[in-house]
């Protein structure tokens, strides 16, 4: 006798593509931060890139649209972050440009995480508003000015960046743990807002935006929406990025470099769905460790194996290239985890739809 | 006379980055595909001039050309074809990592610090016209564009190749259902941007002397400043924003306080998503470049 209603089972089944990653990344988190302090670094290193694709995939698996400004954000939460937290002493010494406001106060490392991802959904809000009314290739070049517009001031806004040179002081409160609860977060985050109304109507627009328009579909609005929601969260992964290494700079394109390995991640596991950015985030992180390890020398059977410094990268962008050419939906192919029969129930009209829907 | 002086280094700046403006406007108006790769083809164009600058100086553009026309034709064959059917994002991000890849294979092969050449320095010597003094290879910047920009527009008005190529941007499949052989088009569209390339290294190098493996990206963007602001996918337009954003970069130059100077590329990329909001068609539209939603 099928049960008709059951509101824990079909918030559990809602909730099962999520937790059943959720639980592979704390199994995975347990294992690896136990094995070395630099496994525990790679670890965290990791969650937080992982906290990054999944801001940039709230906006672009949603709607479609490429953006390559993400990197933008990052900079501005990790450096809002930056102001707020370096401890009083040295914030006179390091910059003393800074405003007698800001030089003067020092708050807890989650008042800087507030600061720093309310500050990027700011903006985000600011940049979105013009730039959503775009769409397509002049949406992502208009991405793209506006990531060097922002970039270009904080490298030459010396008196509160120190520009290429590192800032350093921020109080480095990030570890393994700290980076799993917020990439959890942040997937949850996700997870919801591609489910929610706004986020099905979103994903509507992106397969046949004629159609959505015409279905009185408010377009705009929604990507606004996906917009700062994926900028607070990208903001959040930039936070943590300065708060694991405790400096910050500009120098050497840092941030354009991050934003492509960004979007290398999101494009190989496949900009659809939520699994890809897991699968996308993890299996690039394992092949830039397994290549950083070929880097510094590897010992394979008494023959000493070792690739040129620099080669790491090649081959990312390799394996990127590689992942659009065979297999341009990603590895995940748009898919997400299947939810067990146990939980899906057997509510006559879901199964049927369900049936139906099969070719 | 000032005036008449900064006009002219406005037209020098903006021809080099017309000629850019114009080689990625070429590609994308042919199959829509916006090529960071194409900073690449300048980039590695430098590096065949640090080997070669002690040949006698025509070898070594030749050489240049050579291998930077084999080079994009390759990037043609090996990568952008396998995703020809692609939408233009993707082969944006397509190319956008082809970029990275090439940068850092150019990494490890020559490390990523400041390498300096000292090619044909006679050209950076000013010579005196009616007054004033201008640097010989300014001179040149104006005349390479206008040249190039010429030939450029009268072999795809007139040649067989020049009008197939048209066909194919405007629509590529019934191009091919008339006996185009689109692929052999786009290699040609593909070395031409490289000959396009080839004359921004010569001058770029000629003009500074140096290089890093990064050099190139600068150049897109402004490559891209200009194509946007000028109208995607036509070549006029690349022309103008070119020059566009030459003069506009010039004036900047002159009237922003020495404590802005630094914002300055802020300042050009804002007007590229201002043009882009009140006309994204670009200054001269081109109907099929852009979709029509």
């Amino acid at each position: 006798m099928p049960d008709q209603q059951n509101p824990l089972r079909d918030m559990a089944a809602w909730l099962w593509p999520w937790a059943v990653w959720a639980v592979l990344l704390l199994v995975l988190t347990l294992i690896f931060s136990q094995i070395s302090p630099a496994m525990a670094r790679i670890t965290t290193d990791t969650l937080i890139k992982l906290v990054i694709v999944t801001g940039l995939y709230i906006f672009v698996g949603n709607s479609g649209i490429l953006s390559f400004g993400h990197g933008a954000f990052l900079i501005v939460a990790a450096y809002a972050s930056a102001w707020v937290t370096i401890p009083v002493a040295m914030k006179g010494v390091i910059l003393p440009g800074l405003p007698e406001m800001l030089r003067g106060i020092q708050i807890s490392p989650l008042g800087g995480l507030v600061a720093g991802v309310v500050l990027a959904a700011v903006l985000g809000l600011l940049a979105g508003i013009p730039l959503m009314r775009l769409s397509g290739i002049a949406a992502s070049i208009a991405t793209f000015a506006f990531f060097i517009v922002i970039s270009v001031i904080y490298n030459n806004w010396t008196d509160w960046t120190k520009g290429t040179a590192s800032l350093v002081g921020l109080p480095t409160w990030v570890g393994p743990w700290a980076a799993l609860a917020a990439a959890l977060t942040a997937l949850l985050i996700a997870w919801a807002f591609q489910n929610s109304r706004a986020g099905l109507l979103l994903r509507a627009s992106r397969e046949d935006l004629v159609a959505a328009h015409g279905a009185g579909i408010r377009v705009m609005r929604l990507r606004l929406l996906a917009f700062v929601l994926s900028a607070a969260v990208a903001g959040a992964g930039g936070v943590l990025l300065g708060h694991n290494n405790g400096a910050l700079t500009t120098a050497n394109n840092v941030y354009l470099n991050l934003s492509f390995i960004v979007i290398a991640m999101l494009v190989v596991g496949g900009i659809r769905s939520m699994s890809g950015v897991v699968v996308g985030t993890l299996v690039l992180s394992v092949l830039a460790e397994i290549f950083r390890r070929f880097e510094t020398g590897v010992d394979i059977g008494g023959v000493m194996l070792q690739i040129p410094g620099g080669t790491r990268e090649v081959l990312l962008g390799l394996c990127m290239l590689l992942a659009l050419i065979l297999r341009p939906d990603g590895l995940s192919r748009g898919r997400e985890m299947r939810v067990p029969g146990i939980l899906r129930g057997t509510r006559p009209g879901a199964k049927t739809k369900k049936e139906e829907a099969l070719p | 006379m000032t005036l008449l002086q900064m006009l002219i280094d406005a037209a020098s700046v903006g021809g080099l980055y017309a000629l850019t403006a114009i080689g990625i406007g070429l590609i994308f108006g042919v199959i829509g595909l916006v090529n960071f790769a194409y900073g690449e083809y300048i980039m590695v164009g430098a590096y065949v001039l640090l080997l070669s600058a002690s040949l006698y100086w025509p070898f070594a553009i030749a050489a240049v050309l050579v291998f930077v026309v084999l080079f994009a034709l390759a990037s043609d064959y090996l990568v952008f074809r396998q995703v020809r059917r692609a939408p233009p994002e993707t082969l944006m991000i397509v190319s956008f990592g082809l970029s990275f890849m090439i940068q850092h294979i150019w990494v490890v092969m020559f490390g990523s610090l400041t390498k300096t050449v000292n090619f044909l320095p006679a050209i950076n010597r000013s010579v005196e016209i009616a007054g004033l003094r201008i640097a010989g290879v300014s001179l040149l910047q104006i005349a390479a564009t206008v040249v190039l920009t010429t030939v450029l527009a009268l072999f795809i008005k007139y040649t067989r190749i020049g009008y197939q190529m048209r066909a194919v941007s405007e629509n590529p499949r019934m191009a091919r259902l008339v006996g185009v052989n689109s692929n052999r088009v786009i290699a040609v569209a593909f070395a031409i941007s490289a000959v396009l390339a080839v004359t921004v290294t010569v001058l770029f190098v000629a003009q500074t002397g140096s290089m890093t493996p990064f050099f190139g990206v600068s150049l897109t963007m402004i490559g891209f400043v200009a194509t946007v602001i000028g109208g995607m996918g036509s070549l006029p337009g690349c022309a103008l924003g070119g020059f566009l954003v030459g003069a506009v970069t010039t004036i900047l130059q002159m009237v922003l306080p020495p404590h802005l100077q630094p914002f300055r590329e802020a300042f050009v990329f804002t007007s590229v998503i201002l043009m882009l909001l009140v006309r994204p068609q670009g200054l001269i539209a081109v109907r099929s470049a852009w979709e029509r939603v």
